[in-house]
């Protein structure tokens, strides 16, 4: 197959490495190629989360600047900061509801107004589809399910070499059973963003 | 049963580097495991302490600290189980005394320590290059690169130590620890009963007085020269490719390299010397090597270990090749690699063009806020830290005040708007530096410890703190778990899970006073009138005072809690 670098960017507990489990696990039973590199420890406290997840016939499990195939970003502040590791050809898919820094609300720094940098970063780039992740997350039933929007957003891309059905059965397995229905509903939410469009 | 242990050989699982390390340990019969957790390591520690439940003849405990880990495992090797212990860089210092030493007296079983170091600091206070460890300390060393080989060479290491009767050292780094890739398991090693070794008295092997010291000297000398053969002729170190270029490297770092001669189509112009058995260095691998190469760049992160190893044998066997790598400045001597990073230097060692793929412009994207990592909303230690500074700005202490800082969640504390950690060096440095701060200076001094550190590497300062009659007020954050690390337990924790209520406790308050502390006080850091009237005395004197601040995380709270 085609090689992949998924970049997937976002702040600590908004469940990025669950994303990334569910994403290895579907390209394992697909016979695909996967490494990844998670963050643990002292920088999920609340702070920046990154995956990096590579697919196909790379060994390297971490991504340079210029090197994404494709931002998941679970947080607006956080797609824009990841942007160094993207190109001109790089497909965007991103939540646009804000998880506000601490330290934003500590008074010690801004929040910026996202209006403008989020029409630029169509303008710049070929495919961006910016969706409301937490608002799609708790209409499935709970805003913990953002991770699995953003995953439904990314499977809608037809980028990826797996079918629908892969995604929504990995989902099954790997979610909490009373989750799980929650979750499907989320997956399918995010899927239309980008399905089709 | 955990998938970990329920998977069949040949069977594809897609594991964390950690936890390829378990399922390798498994493979090779792991008897007796101990450790301290610490990051990237501590998975490790975590599976081995859930899985021992449904494993019989598994046993493994979380030590109060690498030494103690260390020393349960060498006693265990000694008596013919096979052990393993695993700690983060910076927990290899806290043992390096067991290490020098276990390494003349060596062992019977095999025994492996895991070293996960953290190239980039991503979540410690140093970026030490721990393969100097194998080298200071003459034991054999293994560096896997990726998850399925983590496996593999965790369940040779058991075979490789009972050859040459050391304990080998596995290292890994926080990519190779916390990359998630595929990994095809092999065979379980039979856990069917419990199993007792049996240690045979040896005085002149296992008591190393001088004259026993200085024989097992040359015993280890003898058996480095023994495992360079071995490195010599080891399947772990490979070569590909050809030309008059070459590519020596170990680590996370092949991944990158291996990218590099594929994505610059080099495959006919660089050969590689991929090298996974770096201690002792396999010297005749390299000579033959570097004997074909004009030019040979030495990949490695952080320290040039293996480039001094490349210099070294050039300058044995008198050949000119030229070694490139951090002396002549292709490639930096801290921080983690990345890939492009190494692309670059390859290219560049080799005259070769190449161009790096470039951002957009990006001039328009506005300022960002950073968003460092913090202490969790509703956090006892926020609590703790609020009290003791109103009590101090109360009293006219405040921002005189040293805070000497320990390891753990309230490191975080150093950040706005909290602003209370002042000095930090390693795990038990908050007591041992606020005496040194009460000898030096006038100033009023509150240090900070966690109830994990406090067991780790408190007591002994604090007792020596009571004895030298110094003047500072320790807080002991108590929050009943290791926090930072994924929850462990402590001696002293009242919460706990039921499959832990049977253990014994050890009341923190009541070894504070075995400790000869007179002023001590518990409070609970949410009750802040009570607690900030409780802890005002002891900060309006100088006598060395406790204050415990008891309260569980909130996290570990909520997971107990669902069980």
């Amino acid at each position: 197959m085609e090689k992949k670098r998924i970049l997937a960017v976002g702040v600590g507990g908004q469940g990025i490495l669950l994303f990334s489990r569910i994403l290895g696990e579907v390209a394992l039973r697909a016979g695909v190629p996967v490494a990844m590199s998670e963050v643990h420890g002292m920088a999920q406290r609340g702070g920046v989360v990154e995956t990096n997840i590579v697919l196909g016939a790379i060994r390297s499990p971490l991504i340079s600047q210029g090197e994404a195939d494709v931002l998941v970003g679970f947080e607006p502040v956080e797609t824009l900061r990841a942007l160094g590791r993207t190109n001109q050809k790089t497909v965007i898919v991103s939540s646009t509801d804000p998880v506000i820094p601490q330290i934003v609300k500590d008074g010690l720094a801004t929040y910026p107004d996202l209006a403008e940098p989020l029409a630029r970063l169509k303008e710049t780039f070929d495919r961006v589809y910016l969706f409301a992740g937490e608002k799609l997350a708790k209409e499935a039933g709970t805003a913990r399910a953002l991770n699995v929007v953003a995953l439904g957003a990314l499977a809608g891309t037809g980028l990826l070499p797996f079918a629908k059905e892969d995604f929504l059965n990995a989902i099954k397995t790997l979610v909490k059973p009373r989750f799980v229905e929650a979750n499907l509903k989320a997956f399918e939410a995010g899927f239309a963003v980008t399905a089709g469009v | 049963m955990h998938p970990l242990i329920t998977a069949k050989a040949k069977q594809k699982l897609l594991l964390l580097g950690n936890e390829a390390i378990v399922r390798g340990a498994l493979e090779g019969g792991l008897r007796v495991g101990a450790a301290y957790p610490g990051t990237p390591s501590s998975e490790i520690g975590n599976l081995l302490f859930q899985l021992q439940r449904e494993l019989l003849g598994l046993y493994f405990e979380f030590s109060t600290n690498e030494k103690v880990a260390m020393e349960v495992a060498a006693a265990a090797a000694a008596s013919g189980l096979r052990s393993l212990t695993c700690m983060k860089h910076v927990g290899l210092n806290v043992a390096a005394d067991v290490l020098m030493t276990l390494a003349y007296i060596g062992v019977k079983a095999g025994m492996v320590i895991v070293t996960a170091d953290d190239p980039s600091c991503h979540s410690s206070q140093n970026e030490q290059d721990n393969r100097y460890y194998a080298k200071f300390s003459g034991l054999p060393m293994l560096e896997p690169a990726t998850p399925e080989e983590a496996r593999q060479m965790t369940a040779y290491a058991f075979e490789l130590s009972e050859k040459l009767e050391l304990p080998v050292l596995l290292r890994t780094t926080t990519r190779v620890s916390h990359a998630r890739a595929v990994v095809e398991v092999g065979d379980l090693a039979p856990y069917q009963e419990e199993t007792k070794g049996r240690f045979e008295k040896d005085l002149r092997r296992w008591v190393p007085v001088p004259a026993v010291a200085r024989g097992r000297h040359q015993v280890l000398l003898e058996k480095m020269r023994e495992a360079m053969v071995l490195a010599d002729g080891s399947s772990w170190n490979r070569r590909y490719g050809k030309g008059r270029y070459g590519i020596i490297v170990s680590g996370v770092a092949v991944n990158y390299v291996l990218d590099a001669v594929d994505e610059l189509d080099l495959a006919e112009k660089v050969q590689v010397l991929r090298l996974g058995f770096t201690h002792p260095y396999p010297a005749g691998l390299i000579a033959e090597f570097l004997k074909e190469c004009e030019t040979v760049l030495v990949v490695e992160e952080l320290e040039p270990y293996l480039e001094e190893a490349a210099r070294a044998v050039a300058q044995e066997r008198g050949l000119k090749t030229t070694v490139l790598g951090k002396a002549s400045g292709h490639l930096p001597r801290f921080f983690e690699f990345d890939p492009g990073q190494v692309k670059e230097a390859v290219a560049r060692a080799f005259g070769l063009s190449y161009q790096p793929p470039k951002p957009p412009s990006l001039t328009w994207v506005p300022e960002l806020p950073p968003r460092p990592p913090t202490l969790c909303p509703g956090c006892p230690h926020r609590e703790t830290y609020q009290v003791i500074k109103e009590v101090l700005e109360e009293l006219g202490e405040w921002p005189e005040t040293i805070f000497p800082t320990d390891i753990g969640c309230y490191t975080l504390g150093l950040l706005p708007p909290i602003q209370m950690a002042d000095y930090l060096i390693c795990m038990g440095s908050s007591v041992g530096t606020a005496a040194g701060f009460s000898v030096a200076t006038n100033q009023r001094v509150v240090s900070f410890i966690g109830d994990s550190t406090f067991f780790h590497a408190g007591l002994s300062p604090l007792a020596s703190a009571v004895y030298n009659r110094h003047r500072f007020t320790l807080v002991i954050m108590d929050n009943e778990t290791t926090a930072m690390t994924g929850h462990q337990p402590v001696p002293s924790q009242e919460l706990r899970p039921p499959e832990l209520e049977d253990r014994p406790r050890i009341d923190i308050e009541a070894v504070v006073r075995a400790l000869g502390v007179s002023h001590v006080v518990t409070i609970n850091p949410y009750r802040k009138k009570e607690a900030k009237e409780a802890v005002r005395p002891l900060l309006a004197q100088k006598e060395l005072a406790v204050i415990i601040a008891k309260a569980p995380c909130i996290l570990y709270r909520a997971r107990v809690s669902k069980k």
